[in-house]
């Protein structure tokens, strides 16, 4: 237990499925355009998750026009509307950094076969 | 000085979510109510201050001396006594609470406290000197602090010349920081930024003096 908790749990957010590096997830992010807000959806695979906590976050990649698109995500930011968990992954680390220097079909990461 | 002043402990570090939904850097301090145990003016001490107290303290762990003080004010005995120094200290009688709400999500505070001690620390930790090379034939004196002064003339060392010495533990103030909540429930004051000291330092918080 952290000595600050008492101000940290109240932030923590209880409504998101457990994410692991290599899952595919949907990431619905509130953005605030001339005042309205709208969803945007940005849909990748979490290549690396850092840090403990309320200050956990994520970092999604995704190709968008052949170019690699990388966002990090606070966890339990309240920027975040919903995060939807497309499918998990196969993979042996912790951090897929590996796949930044890849393209194409080498750059794909096997769905994980839950038995 | 200060119109308004409270005294609390560090707790640590966190985060929290701003309006904007933007992470805001907060250190979380504990303030207790603060029993005013002494009013110090200026005709009487030379100076106004107000002496609290905060806490719970068990009797046996008090001296004679400090019975009698805390029995003089009419005060439960707290942890510590603490001075508030104060512009003014009009409307502030003994046996008086101050509380968080003293301070308002918003205003920009000064928060004092002692720095973390560092022992002994060279030029490079103490005062950012630069160093000497790593390599070039150096031997030896990669973290030296290089010429402290000239030749026969003046023949000696400057006085007050930045060398390595004793770091830390001396009392830091940080000039104005934002209180991003007061919560008296929970008796928390959470100010924008990092504030000196270890966690479970005693600060004092006062009003800005600085502010814009």
């Amino acid at each position: 237990m952290k000595t600050t908790d008492l101000v940290d749990n109240q932030y923590l957010r209880s409504d998101l499925p457990d994410l692991r590096a290599g899952d595919e997830v949907k990431v619905h992010v509130r953005v605030v355009e001339s005042g309205k807000e709208r969803i945007q959806i940005f849909q990748g695979n979490i290549i690396a998750i850092q840090g403990s906590g309320v200050a956990e976050s994520y970092t999604v990649r995704k190709l968008s026009y052949g170019v690699g698109v990388e966002r990090t995500f606070p966890k339990h930011s309240p920027a975040v509307a919903k995060v939807e968990l497309v499918h998990r992954g196969e993979v042996r680390r912790a951090k897929l950094y590996f796949l930044r220097e890849r393209t194409g079909k080498a750059a794909k990461i096997r769905e994980k076969r839950e038995s | 000085m200060a119109q308004k002043a409270i005294v609390g402990e560090k707790v640590g570090m966190t985060q929290v979510w701003g309006n904007d939904q933007r992470v805001i850097p907060v250190t979380v301090l504990r303030v207790e109510p603060a029993r005013i145990v002494q009013v110090k003016t200026g005709e009487r001490d030379g100076y106004s201050a107000v002496q609290v107290t905060y806490g719970h303290q068990e009797a046996k762990k008090l001296n004679k001396a400090e019975v009698g003080h805390f029995a003089k004010a009419g005060v439960a005995p707290g942890r510590r006594l603490v001075e508030l120094r104060l512009d003014s200290v009009d409307g502030f009688e003994v046996g008086q609470e101050i509380t968080v709400e003293t301070m308002l999500a918003g205003e920009r505070v000064d928060v004092t406290a002692v720095s973390r001690g560092k022992g002994f620390a060279g030029g490079m930790k103490r005062h950012n000197f630069a160093g000497q090379g790593a390599s070039h034939g150096n031997h030896k004196h990669h973290r030296a602090p290089g010429s402290i002064g000239s030749c026969s003339f003046p023949g000696r060392v400057f006085k007050g010349l930045k060398m390595a010495g004793h770091m830390g533990h001396e009392q830091v103030t940080t000039l104005n920081l934002e209180v991003v909540q007061a919560d008296l429930e929970r008796g928390l004051l959470l100010v924008k930024g990092s504030v000196p000291g270890p966690n479970g330092g005693v600060v004092i918080v006062r009003n800005a003096v600085k502010a814009k």
